[in-house]
């Protein structure tokens, strides 16, 4: 078989490998919802494990606290994404706000969130910013802002992880778009910017970022790790009530888990299907209001709104992550005083053998999981320019899937498949369950930098006599070295960030840096906390500083050697 | 959540029928002579499963893991749980699974309800207590909770690891007087509203609140000793429980719609003065949050007039373990006096030694006399009576119906 060959299977070979644990947790989660689990006794398919789900005393409010949450959390970032965009096109602020949404998106959910928790808790730094000297307050007020009736809190952590990420996605689109164009002649018939930028831009924006939209909303509805540390704990929303039954000792319960992950699903879904009508609906209407032809004024309200809600909401992110870095240096910080009353190293020092271990599993996974994402994504986008194909919006849906699908939904059914392989527990299964994730990232980051090169680079080395290889290795590579270390570096973030993956894949025996922030957060000590969440925030930072540095030196170091030669 | 109790014991023959061959590893007893388990463990990763929502704790896991690394070539890794019922979990997982050896699982902290589910589900290694030397110096006679586990036989499935004592910390600084009851608790908690509360059942420090309200409240706490036998006696037994909370709640902090994860994450409030009284098991709690400046100076212990529940605190091997010689090296350095002074350290950890002071030699004893006392610790004679902790299956109600009352 031919190199070739080989690479015309890689496609194939790459959906099948992270579809099938896909599939195969699907299938292990939807037959034991319907009583089908024979070990566990289950041989016929009844109504049992759904007539029980739904006797579960907590489960409305579950409902109702993962519905507010993972809407609300959706509109606001799509919302702030569009009007900001609309506001600010091609502004300083906007290059200014693109250059911060990087490092935010590439923040672990845990160490976002541990940092708001601290900054908007009734004891937190907020308010002890201005106790009591300003309000009066010598002891905190009893309100709840943090774990509060109505997740606002995560709400609000959920709006500071999926702003960045739309916002980059749409502004990544926006290239693709001719949006300057479109606004030049809106511009020239008379509308004011931000009228310009919705009747024209948008809606040839929106349709390319169609899929991380719902991928946002797929993933509000059904997060985990923040959850556990802003949301309300009795009840969960579902999917940490979904994860509590399926650790319930008592093992009927896996089946009521097993309907709530269905039922998982089966919200996202729907609450999928609920976006697309409103879509329809908000696109019947808006040619109607495009075709009214309401020119709109300038847009300075709007552009300074938005402006400063995003920059809350970056300064929010910092001081959270600020907060933490401090506290891991802190030994004594009580509530009001503002500022520690005594630093020490002590936390760091009495971790430093288990930071080392768990720093290790950390990088080891990343590195891994992002290196094989990146190869898999270049052989397969190599294959498409070598065949002349180009991927359908079908085929990216299936490399979407894992990213609407909710992780509760089918890891519990893949971790049967892991274990029945023999590979749960090990390296394998644990880098494998974070590709599923990484993959698709790192896809998106690569796919379009990849396609835009200019075709007659290749083919003028391949007149030359290279060979398709040679070309690939000697032209292609050196020339998209720095998308694709980029690409890298967001599968790494990527992994990072994985926290049931971890824990299922991992068997327990893989500690990371985002499982141990999780853990610890229940644990309350915040010294130790600020530890973890600032290594859990900085590895994926240095990541980024890595891949942006790095072709500047290899660069440098090729000039030298060739003014040498 | 009545049907999910009917169906357990069902479930659990079916299992045990099912998987004859999980049956007969569980039943071997470790018959081994010491020398030779020690000789097979060397070398071995052992992974402990423990419970890891504590900071000191935790270091202390680390330090035991350095010391059987020197000792005895054993490499320990502590699994960090946030609740141990993930661990039996894990382990029913692997056998329904088909995987009765090489399990992920080799030691776990343990007691009380997933003791009994694990021993009732034959997933136990053992028994295997009379094979450790360090065994023989446990006082079983004044601290019987280190035979019977909730009222549920160990049969040698555990070794006894440490003892625990509900007690209340409290900051001196704002609260005068201390409550001796739990009626008391009410009354003091009206008037000082948002103050108080506890930590969200299951954590076993808010399920041993619950726990320690319905002794003290039950019409005749002689049945709790017992397993449930109906609905209508837990319902009568319990009545007086779900009266008191009723009461109770809105005058708890965030109004009793909302509870801290964890004791530590209770104590963390008392620390940042959102509320002024905390749950422990540890009667030197106190002194060494102070130690470790995670309380302020003014924190304080306090107990319960008519005695507070206390229990004992063990280890267990999973019958699919993949080291269980190198786990049986830890469960018996975990119970050598070294070990169990290192841990009843105020400024270590601050568990009690399940150890009788009358079987070890002068040199052992003489490290349980150095240890600091603490200055928020109270002496023995004022930690009060120990009640016994309930059979397990009023826990398992008790935790379901306040779910089902207050998880709303």
């Amino acid at each position: 078989m031919t190199r070739r060959d080989l690479l015309a299977y890689l496609p194939g070979a790459t959906l099948l490998l992270f579809l099938t644990p896909v599939a195969a947790g699907l299938i292990g989660t939807w037959l034991p919802a319907f009583g089908y689990f024979p070990t566990l006794g289950g041989h016929s398919f009844t109504l049992e494990p759904w007539v029980m789900l739904f006797d579960h005393p907590g489960l409305r409010e579950s409902l109702r606290l993962t519905l507010v949450s993972g809407l609300l959390a959706t509109v606001i970032s799509f919302s702030l994404t569009v009007f900001f965009l609309a506001a600010c096109h091609g502004g300083r602020i906007t290059l200014a706000i693109r250059g911060l949404m990087a490092p935010l998106l590439a923040v672990p959910h845990a160490a976002m969130a541990l940092g708001l928790a601290f900054l908007i808790a009734p004891s937190g730094w907020l308010v002890r910013l201005v106790s009591p000297w300003a309000t009066g307050w010598d002891l905190p007020p009893d309100v709840a802002t943090v774990q509060d009736p109505n997740a606002l809190a995560l709400t609000l952590g959920l709006v500071m992880k999926e702003l960045p990420f739309l916002l980059l996605m749409t502004l990544a689109a926006l290239e693709h778009s001719r949006a300057e164009e479109r606004l030049a002649i809106a511009r020239s018939l008379g509308y004011g910017p931000v009228m310009a930028w919705l009747k024209t831009v948008l809606p040839a924006v929106y349709r390319r970022i169609r899929l991380p939209v719902y991928a946002v909303l797929a993933y509000s509805l059904s997060v985990v790790d923040m959850a556990l540390i802003l949301a309300p704990l009795s009840p969960p929303p579902l999917a940490v009530q979904v994860l509590r039954w399926f650790n319930d000792p008592d093992l009927t319960m896996r089946f009521v888990a097993a309907a709530g992950a269905v039922l998982q699903l089966l919200l996202v879904v729907g609450a999928i299907a609920l976006w697309r009508l409103g879509e329809i609906l908000v696109a019947r209407l808006g040619r109607l209001w495009i075709a009214g032809g309401r020119r709109g004024g300038k847009g300075r309200v709007l552009r300074a709104a938005t402006t400063a809600l995003v920059q809350l909401l970056v300064a929010m992110a910092a001081a959270g992550l600020l907060a933490m870095a401090l506290w891991s240096v802190t030994r004594r910080w009580r509530y009001p005083d503002a500022l520690p009353s005594v630093f020490s190293t002590d936390i760091w020092a009495r971790q430093g053998h288990d930071l080392l271990w768990i720093t290790g599993t950390t990088l080891i996974s990343g590195l891994a999981a992002a290196f094989i994402a990146v190869a898999l994504v270049l052989g397969c986008l190599e294959n498409e320019k070598r065949r002349g194909l180009t991927i359908s919006t079908r085929a990216l849906w299936l490399l979407y899937v894992p990213l609407l699908v909710p992780q509760v939904a089918f890891l519990f059914g893949s971790q049967v498949l892991s274990i029945q392989i023999g590979i749960d527990g090990t390296w394998v299964a644990l880098v494998w369950s974070h590709l599923l994730f990484v993959l698709p990232y790192v896809f998106l980051s690569l796919a379009d930098h990849y396609r835009a090169l200019d075709e007659r680079y290749s083919r003028t080395a391949l007149c030359l006599g290279a060979s398709p290889n040679r070309v690939f290795w000697r032209v292609k590579l050196p020339m998209l070295l720095r998308p694709v270390l980029f690409a890298a570096a967001v599968g790494f973030a990527v992994s990072v960030t994985q926290y049931l993956p971890t824990l299922f894949a991992g068997a327990g025996r893989f500690v990371t840096l985002t499982t141990e922030a999780v853990s610890l957060s229940a644990g309350g000590d915040r010294r130790v906390m600020g530890v973890f969440a600032f290594l859990q925030a900085a590895l994926p930072l240095i990541a980024f500083a890595a891949a942006l540095a790095l072709p500047r030196r290899l660069a440098r170091t090729r000039i030298l050697r060739e003014q040498r030669a | 959540m009545r049907r999910r109790i009917a169906l357990l014991p069902l479930l659990a023959a079916a299992l045990a029928t099912s998987l004859g061959l999980a049956g007969k590893d569980a039943a071997a007893a470790e018959q081994r002579p010491w020398a030779e388990i020690a000789d097979a463990a060397n070398g071995q990763t052992v992974y402990w499963n423990a419970w890891g929502g504590d900071e000191r704790i935790n270091a202390y896991i680390a330090w035991v893991g350095e010391r059987v690394w020197d000792d005895y070539g054993v490499m320990l890794r502590h699994v960090k749980l946030a609740d141990t019922a993930d661990a039996v979990s894990r382990v029913l997982a692997e056998r329904a699974a088909g995987k009765t050896a090489d399990g992920s699982i080799d030691l776990i902290w343990i007691n009380g309800e997933n003791f009994a589910t694990m021993k009732d589900n034959a997933l136990l290694y053992g028994p295997f207590t009379e094979a450790l030397p360090n065994f023989q110096l446990v006082d079983f006679e004044d601290k019987p909770s280190t035979l019977v586990d909730f009222t549920v036989p160990t049969e040698g499935l555990e070794a006894p690891w440490g003892m625990a004592k509900l007690n209340f910390i409290y900051d001196s600084a704002r609260v005068a007087e201390t409550p001796g009851s739990i009626p008391a608790l009410l009354d003091w908690a009206r008037a000082n509203p948002g103050r108080f509360t506890y930590p969200t059942p299951p954590d076993f420090l808010g399920s041993t609140f619950l726990k320690q309200v319905l002794i003290e409240l039950a019409p005749d706490p002689a049945f709790l000793q017992q397993a449930v036998v109906d609905d209508s006696q837990v319902e009568q037994v319990a009545r007086p429980l779900w009266e008191f909370l009723d009461a109770l709640h809105p005058h708890l902090w965030r109004g009793g719609e909302t509870f801290p994860a964890s004791g530590p994450a209770q104590r963390q409030l008392l620390d940042d003065g959102e509320v002024d009284i905390t749950l422990s098991f540890y009667p030197s709690e106190a002194s060494s949050a102070i130690a470790n400046g995670l309380l302020p100076e003014t924190a304080r212990t306090f107990v319960l007039d008519r005695g507070t529940i206390g229990n004992t605190h063990f280890v267990a091997i999973p019958f699919n373990a993949s080291a269980a010689e190198g786990a049986l090296v830890v469960a018996n350095f975990l119970m050598s006096a070294e070990a169990q002074a290192e841990k009843q350290n105020p400024e270590v950890w601050g568990d009690d030694t399940v150890l009788a002071m009358a079987k070890l030699d002068p040199a052992e004893r003489k490290r349980f006399e150095d240890l600091p006392a603490g200055v928020a610790t109270l002496a023995p004679e004022d930690l009060g009576p120990t009640l016994l902790e309930p059979h397990p299956s009023w826990m398992v109600r008790i935790e379901a119906e306040w779910q089902r009352r207050y998880a709303r």
